[in-house]
């Protein structure tokens, strides 16, 4: 039984990057931005917050810096596929490679100019990384070990997950923003400004992101910089937006089901009699995306299917 | 539309003409090269190290660094200049294309002798070896040989590992201690570490029992903090570990319990966790290796270093949270494996499935060390 509580307390925390970048990943979609850049988004995000943590010793700012950094990578992307109408994967990748190894670079410049030879967070932000026991709540059987006592980090996911849902779904705005993602020319003309709300929710997507890179680099890596840190965890929130049929609330126990799958291998019994190769523990997240997508598609549900103009630029003149 | 179409067109075409006729003019260049290279013999003044790492050697800590530092230790040994060694950093060992344009670009820049470091450039190393016959091979912790100019080089870091194995036994309250693995059973390298650390674990504490997780990767920074985590979780109080970030460390830390790091000394990472660590002193390997190549005596050797080379050690015992009684075992432990009075695997050993292995008075031989340890020695569990 604390087995299975540690494993799906285990889950919640994997989850806890993957929400981030989902949501932020959906907003982009909805926008009609299929943006392939969460990856490095995450990463120049992951290195913003742990930077100004390392500088600052405040984890307040360090989460302000990687919601602005992630914002700022997403503007490169909005500039080159709202303004100048660049292919989106191509543009989405690019950012991947680009963030990914501008992160790492900027890491081992601080490491170089650190007298230790390592960049290690002051104690004092590290204690505010401590798991928080939520009064009353945490006190539940089971719920309680699993839900409420998590790092600030997962809190904040949450709320914003539900958010970006009622705002998605239960705002003037949101519905105009879903409709540009549907059909642009039909938002245009209503009136809607299209390029400006494109290009407030890729920079908000972008920096909700950017707050998943930076539990990547100071939660999971213990407060000492590592490269690599986002580690392809950027990708599988690519593949859960699909999983969680561009609904954040949805996202939300996705992300868990796809932290389940994440750290399955390291809680599953070992003494059944057989063994599971590792590498079919590591495949299954894609598995499961891969069996979301054919059965959406058969499905074919118009409010659980990607937005329609969703990775298609919208070109005002040639409406 | 038309013009724009056509002009991309145009354009595209001339990109791939420039390309093709860059990529055939770098093939004459290389061939030039490797042609004036026979007719010249190797000096320290001349000769050129390709190094091919799988992670980055500003990281700081872990096993490219551990690796970069052996090579900054030899070009100093050796009065070497900077542009005397390549470097390709970040190469994925999983990906023969990287692998294989990271030594492509090596031997266009004129390397001589080639270091990879990672166990999965062997394949690509072989073949490039065939292609390249003046250049001289040397790949880490693999097991292939060529017998022309593609040797093999790693080291005993087994015996490092027994003599943490004891540090971590003394210290443990629980009797339960973590091991996070980067490969599983089939990977001799990993399996024979966690059995010489169990052995370590098991003359000083009989009762203890060693939980083994793998990760099935050598270098990721998020499946070893979810190894330590899950085993944490189970009730060890010490974390060793067969992976190359000190992310297990970090999280024995943050829980409150304790670790045993690998590589590099990891208590500059986690200094209040770390009791010790698994050291490589990679200078001494590479300064012999390159000396021997360029002094004119290559033989094609494997080579397998240990303690009493230099090659592998164990860190200074962090004495914040280590006792006097610890560094004793320790040393007594060290002077019979220097002596050669102790080998780690000696005589007959018990297997977790209640099987034995090896012969009363004999050691098992280097061939089956490197390559044939699949099996766990009696207290450890694969969890």
């Amino acid at each position: 039984m604390t087995r299975l509580i540690s494993f799906l307390a285990h889950a919640v925390y994997m989850g806890t990057p993957l929400l981030f970048g989902t949501v932020g990943e959906i907003q982009n979609e909805k926008a009609g931005h299929l943006n392939l850049g969460v990856e490095g988004t995450m990463a120049m995000g992951a290195c913003a917050g742990f930077m100004v943590a390392y500088k600052t010793g405040s984890l307040w700012l360090s989460i302000l810096a990687a919601f602005l950094m992630g914002a700022l990578v997403s503007l490169i992307y909005a500039f080159l596929t709202i303004t100048m109408m660049a292919n989106q994967n191509v543009t989405g990748l690019t950012l991947t490679i680009f963030g990914t190894g501008l992160s790492n670079f900027i890491g081992e410049q601080m490491i170089s100019a650190s007298p230790t030879g390592n960049l290690k967070l002051p104690d004092g932000v590290m204690s505010s990384l401590k798991n928080i026991d939520i009064p009353l709540l945490s006190k539940i059987p089971v719920l309680g070990e699993v839900l409420f006592s998590q790092n600030i980090f997962t809190y904040l996911s949450i709320v914003i997950a539900v958010i970006m849902f009622i705002y998605l779904k239960k705002t003037k705005v949101g519905l105009n923003l879903r409709t540009i993602g549907e059909n642009p020319a039909v938002a245009d003309a209503v009136g809607i400004s299209v390029v400006k709300y494109k290009y407030i929710n890729v920079l908000i997507g972008g920096g909700i992101c950017g707050i998943g890179g930076a539990f990547c680099s100071m939660v999971i890596n213990g407060g000492v910089w590592m490269a690599n840190s986002v580690n392809g965890l950027g990708w599988i929130a690519v593949a859960l937006v699909i999983f969680a049929v561009w609904n954040p609330a949805r996202a939300i126990y996705g992300a868990y089901i796809f932290g389940a799958f994440m750290v399955l291998k390291y809680y599953f019994p070992k003494n059944l009699g057989f063994t599971v190769p590792e590498s079919f523990f590591d495949m299954l997240p894609y598995l499961v995306t891969a069996l979301v997508l054919i059965i959406t598609s058969v499905k074919k549900s118009r409010e659980r299917s990607q937005p329609q103009s969703c990775g298609i630029n919208y070109f005002r003149e040639e409406r | 539309m038309k013009v724009r179409r056509i002009l991309a067109l145009v354009l595209s075409a001339a990109l791939a003409v420039t390309a093709l006729t860059a990529c055939t003019s770098a093939k004459d260049e290389a061939s030039q090269k490797s042609a004036d290279k026979q007719t010249t013999t190797l000096s320290y003044d001349t000769v050129k190290i390709g190094v091919i790492h799988i992670g980055n050697p500003a990281d700081g800590s872990g096993y490219t660094y551990a690796h970069d530092q052996g090579i900054v230790g030899m070009q100093k040994e050796l009065g070497l200049k900077d542009d005397q060694i390549v470097r390709k950093n970040n190469v994925s060992d999983s990906d023969p294309a990287a692998t294989e344009t990271a030594i492509r670009e090596c031997i266009e820049e004129g390397c001589n002798i080639i270091f990879g470091t990672s166990w999965g450039y062997m394949d690509k190393m072989e073949s490039l070896a065939e292609e390249y016959p003046d250049v001289y091979f040397c790949h880490g912790t693999g097991y292939k040989n060529n017998g022309k100019n593609l040797n093999n080089y790693f080291g005993r870091i087994y015996q490092a590992r027994y003599l943490t194995g004891i540090v971590a036994g003394m210290k443990t309250e629980s009797n339960l201690i973590g091991y996070v693995s980067a490969m599983g059973s089939e990977n001799s390298e990993c399996t024979g570490g966690i059995d010489a650390f169990a052995m370590g674990v098991y003359s000083v504490n009989p009762d203890a029992k060693v939980y083994v997780k793998v990760t099935n990767s050598w270098y990721s920074p998020t499946e070893e903090t979810n190894a330590a985590k899950a085993l944490l979780s189970e009730g060890c109080d010490v974390i060793a570990q067969h992976c190359d970030t000190p992310n297990p460390q970090l999280e024995a830390e943050s829980a409150g319990k304790w670790g045993v790091g690998y590589n590099t000394d990891m208590s500059k990472d986690a200094p209040k966790a770390t009791l010790t660590s698994t050291l490589w002193n990679w200078s001494a390997y590479y300064t012999y290796q390159v000396k021997q190549i360029v002094d004119g005596n290559w033989k094609c050797e494997n080579y397998y270093g240990g303690m009493a080379d230099g090659l592998v050690d164990i860190a200074p015992l962090n004495m914040d949270i280590c006792t006097e009684d610890m560094q004793k075992a320790v040393d007594e432990a060290k002077a019979k494996i220097e002596d050669g009075s102790f080998n780690v695997f000696d005589g007959v050993i018990e297997t977790n499935d209640g099987k034995t292995v090896g012969e009363e008075g004999k050691t098992l031989d280097d061939a089956t060390i490197t390559g044939g340890i699949n099996w766990y020695f009696k207290n450890v569990e694969v969890k």
